[in-house]
């Protein structure tokens, strides 16, 4: 690795069903605008941007990164434009990052964003091609035959899900841009909503969000001078796997696994439980946490569960996950793996206010998406790796 | 930076996929791309392809395309909504980083299941612009009669440049289109939005191209003649066609200065000009002198699968080196409407 | 500014001529004649229904046809209660990943004909055609699934696939 590579400017949009205030580059120069800001850092320091977002179909805009190249200040600049369906938040961040780590550029801005209200993205997510019969609706018909399926496999309570949403609810109380603020959030107001993909309710699942997130990534020598102290990115790693196969394991797939060992191996790291301080990870239905705490080897198979119901997983816990109110308050899709990766290293910045995690050095973010089959993650300290 | 070359090359062109689905077309170009690389797939380090769904119709269309790339076990993988060039570039950056020692780089596109410009439409101002419903052709339509207008050229130039890639594009077993037209035959026919003929405008189909990428010690060691990759880089203008001189392409000429595309003779460079007056528009912006071969494949008129199409440009280039038959070119991609975005790559043999 | 325009409507209707691709359009081409053809993979023998053409796990084409029977195992399956444009089913139904006997990988369809709240794993299952004029290529000429009666299907028999 050539260069080190820090994160120097941080900045996100208040998240929110309908953003009718702004238009898409709106959006997008809102988060970008505050990342420099926060950097202390002009337009014109910038080399190169790489933009991420999930499905054009989203927005009915095809390639919009080539309208938005001029509200990104990207004209005579290197122009970068990422899809790895959910977890493209996170692998946006970790193209910019490389292009850091290789040595080719001393600063880069990414930027990524989801404007859901300008269409219709169940439907862009449920298109099913001629021939065939669409038989589940959007994602969480998809995802709630392999959370049933982890319920029968680890014998966990009922109720994991309902306690993972309340607490989730109540971090992002915490957090202003969030864009769920349920004041009044209990166990029996999750308990009573609707039943929507059974087993998942209705307060189990994400909203549905317009937002962007944008982050300044600078070499070493930029980084340490920056005028607020730099998170340093310690590890990425990312990896896919084919959607179906016979004899996949969706439930527990193996290249989150292996993603997982690549990142703690790179990071240095053997006990993540211990060594890691606080994770932000892509939770669009709350069963996910205990899902994606054994798939991240938090907790051995079949007792992640047990993380969330001993309160490990709290602000107050071991090991504090989704501090920022996580998926489950906020998800403008595209950028939803990139707020991740930004609230691990606000975190070991020391810049989460009310959210903030008292000593945090050392952070995990993570994405996913497509069929539970695309990873992408990072480790960001506030020491220098 | 590392030594980064082009090991293999492979593509795959259709006027129209009218039986295999994408997976099926793609599978044997990434095979005969890894076989040619003398590297097995388990060892190749990292993987990257270009798409767009906008083409396919269908959200995440290069979700299913990993079924045929062997993700199995799981593998190091990106994707960008771009010409698989810069999937090329994304996984040249990879390999600088040291993380990996190789990579396998896939395209892929069906321009020729809807009408490709009229869906290019949705890729302007989304307020503004979109809702006009502007054909790809009228816009490219402007920029060439604006070139025309300042002088640049003339439409005796647009067949000329068309005759010569249909005639080259015979011997090229990918061409979809070719032809032996005289320029004044050309001229003789009719418009489809002036001054642009049929023949000016890419020849649209489907299909998907692959290379694999491998740094120094490993390119040598499986390459008797590796493709080095000598620079590349891509540059963005604004979108907004107003504020263009669209007789110019600033993001191709800074693209072509960093690459290093005049530091020594060019014996052969791919454009991908999807319009006959681009060719002379890029020729232009990368200093190419009368010398150099310029699209002996018959280029994107003759042959043009939207977001494999940059790839191919490069692989073409580096198939010429691999087999010896050059030493030096630039292979070019782009992006966007009127030459947007621009992608050079500057290949060498040794 | 006084009256800001907040937001516009741009319809968008593009067509595509769909390919189906040659596993599929066999497989569909079967279903028309009441045949479910999964296809084998030559390097580890799992048998595809639907056909993808390959296995994504060998990285290798899939040709050898095998059919397969029209019974099979629901392994895990979602009460569905959220409306969805695309979704022709009425509100709520039982949505099902089913493993058909002999096939190496469950797909997702519907069980009717048994109350909601007694969907199972390890329910077993058997499709039910529309009527023999009205085949067609296309997953709907299989209406749905139902109970076939037989006695539920051991976890550990299924319990990879769910
Ligand atoms: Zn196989």
């Amino acid at each position: 690795m050539a260069e080190l590579c820090g994160i120097v400017g941080i900045g996100q949009t208040k998240l929110a069903a309908k953003r009718v205030d702004v238009s898409m580059p709106g959006l997008v120069r809102e988060a970008a605008d505050r990342a420099l800001t926060d950097a202390g850092l002009d337009w014109r320091d910038i080399d190169a941007v790489v933009v991420g977002k999930a499905p054009d179909t989203f927005e009915g805009c095809m390639l919009p990164e080539l309208y938005l190249a001029d509200a990104l200040g990207a004209p005579g600049k290197p122009l970068l434009r990422v899809h790895t369906a959910g977890s493209v938040g996170g692998s946006t961040a970790i193209v910019a990052a490389s292009l850091i780590q290789a040595g080719i550029h001393d600063r880069v801005l990414t930027v990524a964003y989801e404007k859901q209200s300008e269409s219709n993205a169940m439907w862009g997510l449920s298109i099913s091609a001629p021939f065939g019969v669409a038989v589940v609706a959007g994602a969480g018909g998809f995802f709630a035959p392999l959370v049933r399926g982890y319920m029968r496999r680890s014998g966990a309570p009922d109720d994991v899900g309902i306690r993972v949403a309340v607490k989730d609810r109540l971090n992002a109380l915490r957090n202003p841009y969030a864009h769920l603020h349920l004041a009044d959030i209990n166990y029996q107001m999750v308990e009573q909503s609707p039943m929507l993909w059974d087993p998942i309710r209705l307060l189990e699942a994400c909203p549905s969000s317009d937002g962007a997130c944008a982050m300044v990534l600078a070499r070493e020598k930029l980084a340490k001078d920056a005028p607020t102290r730099p998170a340093w990115v310690h590890a990425t790693a990312m990896r896919s796997e084919p959607t179906m196969f016979a004899g996949r394991d969706a439930i527990n797939p193996e290249a989150g696994k292996q993603a997982a060992r690549d990142l703690y191996a790179k990071a240095g790291i053997t006990d993540p439980r211990r060594e890691i301080d606080c994770a932000e990870i892509y939770v669009p239905f709350s069963w996910f946490e205990p899902m994606w705490m054994e798939n991240l080897g938090f907790a051995p198979e079949g007792s992640g569960w047990r993380m969330t119901v001993e309160g490990a997983t709290a602000l107050d816990g071991d090991l504090p996950v989704n501090m920022s109110g996580g998926v489950l308050s906020s998800n403008p899709i595209g950028a939803s793996g990139m707020l991740r990766f930004a609230e691990a290293a606000m975190q070991v910045r020391g810049q989460a206010g009310e959210h903030q995690i008292a000593g945090a050095r050392r952070a995990l973010g993570h994405a996913y998406g497509g069929g539970s089959q695309y990873f992408s993650m990072w480790i960001v300290g506030s020491e220098k790796p | 930076m590392r030594d980064v070359a082009i090991i293999s090359f492979a593509q795959s062109v259709s006027a129209r996929e009218s039986e295999r689905n994408e997976v099926e077309f793609l599978m044997p170009v990434v095979r005969e791309a890894i076989a040619a690389s003398g590297i097995e797939r388990s060892e190749i380090g990292f993987t990257c392809s270009g798409s767009s769904d906008f083409l396919q119709g269908q959200p995440f269309a290069f979700v299913m395309a990993l079924d045929a790339v062997g993700a199995w076990p799981p593998i190091r993988e990106s994707h960008v909504e771009q010409d698989g060039a810069w999937a090329l570039y994304e996984a040249w950056v990879k390999i600088q980083t040291g993380e990996v020692e190789s990579a396998l780089v896939y395209g892929f596109g069906k321009g020729a299941s809807g009408d490709l410009g009229e869906i290019l439409a949705l890729s302007l101002d989304p307020y503004c612009v979109t809702p006009l419903w502007p054909h790809a052709d009228s816009i490219a339509a402007l920029q060439a009669r604006a070139w025309i207008e300042a002088g640049r050229g003339t439409e005796r130039s647009l067949a000329e440049i068309t005759s010569r890639s249909r005639r080259a594009a015979r011997s090229n077993p990918h061409a979809i289109v070719s032809g032996d037209e005289t320029p004044d035959e050309l001229l003789a026919r009719p418009y489809v939005a002036s001054p642009l003929r049929a023949h000016d405008c890419a020849a649209n189909g489907d299909g998907a191209s692959a290379v694999v990428l491998a740094a120094g010690d490993l390119a040598r060691s499986v390459c008797s003649r590796p493709a080095w990759i000598r620079g590349i880089d891509h540059r963005v203008d604004p979108a907004s066609l107003g504020v263009r001189d669209l007789t110019r392409a600033p993001s191709a000429e800074l693209a072509g200065l960093r690459a290093g595309v005049g530091r020594d003779r060019i014996d052969v460079a791919e454009l991908y000009a999807p319009y006959a007056h681009q060719e002379a528009i890029l020729r232009q912006a990368l200093g190419l002198p009368e010398t150099t071969n310029v699209n002996p494949s018959g280029g994107a008129l003759c042959g043009h699968v939207m977001m494999s199409c940059g790839l191919q440009r490069i692989g073409e280039v580096a198939r010429r080196i691999l087999s010896g038959t050059a030493d030096r070119g630039v292979g070019h991609a782009t992006h966007g409407p009127a030459l947007q975005q621009n992608l050079v790559c500057v290949l060498e043999g040794e | 500014m006084a009256d800001p325009v907040k937001s516009i409507v741009t319809p968008i209707r593009l067509e595509y001529d769909y390919t189906p691709g040659r596993a599929t359009s066999r497989f569909l081409r079967g279903i028309a004649r009441h045949c479910i053809l999964g296809q084998e993979c030559p390097k580890c023998h799992k048998v595809y229904v639907p056909p993808r053409g390959s296995c994504p796990a060998c990285a290798v084409p899939t040709e050898r046809e095998v059919e397969v029977r029209d019974t099979g195992t629901v392994v895990t399956f979602s009460i569905i209660r959220v409306p969805s444009e695309n979704i022709h089913f009425e509100l709520p139904y039982a949505a099902i990943s089913v493993l058909l006997d002999g096939a190496g990988i469950p797909f997702f369809h519907v069980v009717q004909d048994i109350p909601l709240d007694q969907v199972r794993m390890g329910l077993r299952v058997r499709a039910r055609w529309v009527a023999t004029e009205a085949l067609a290529p296309t997953i709907a000429s299989i209406e749905c699934f139902v109970p076939s009666g037989e006695p539920d299907a051991p976890w550990e028999s299924f319990r990879e696939h769910s």
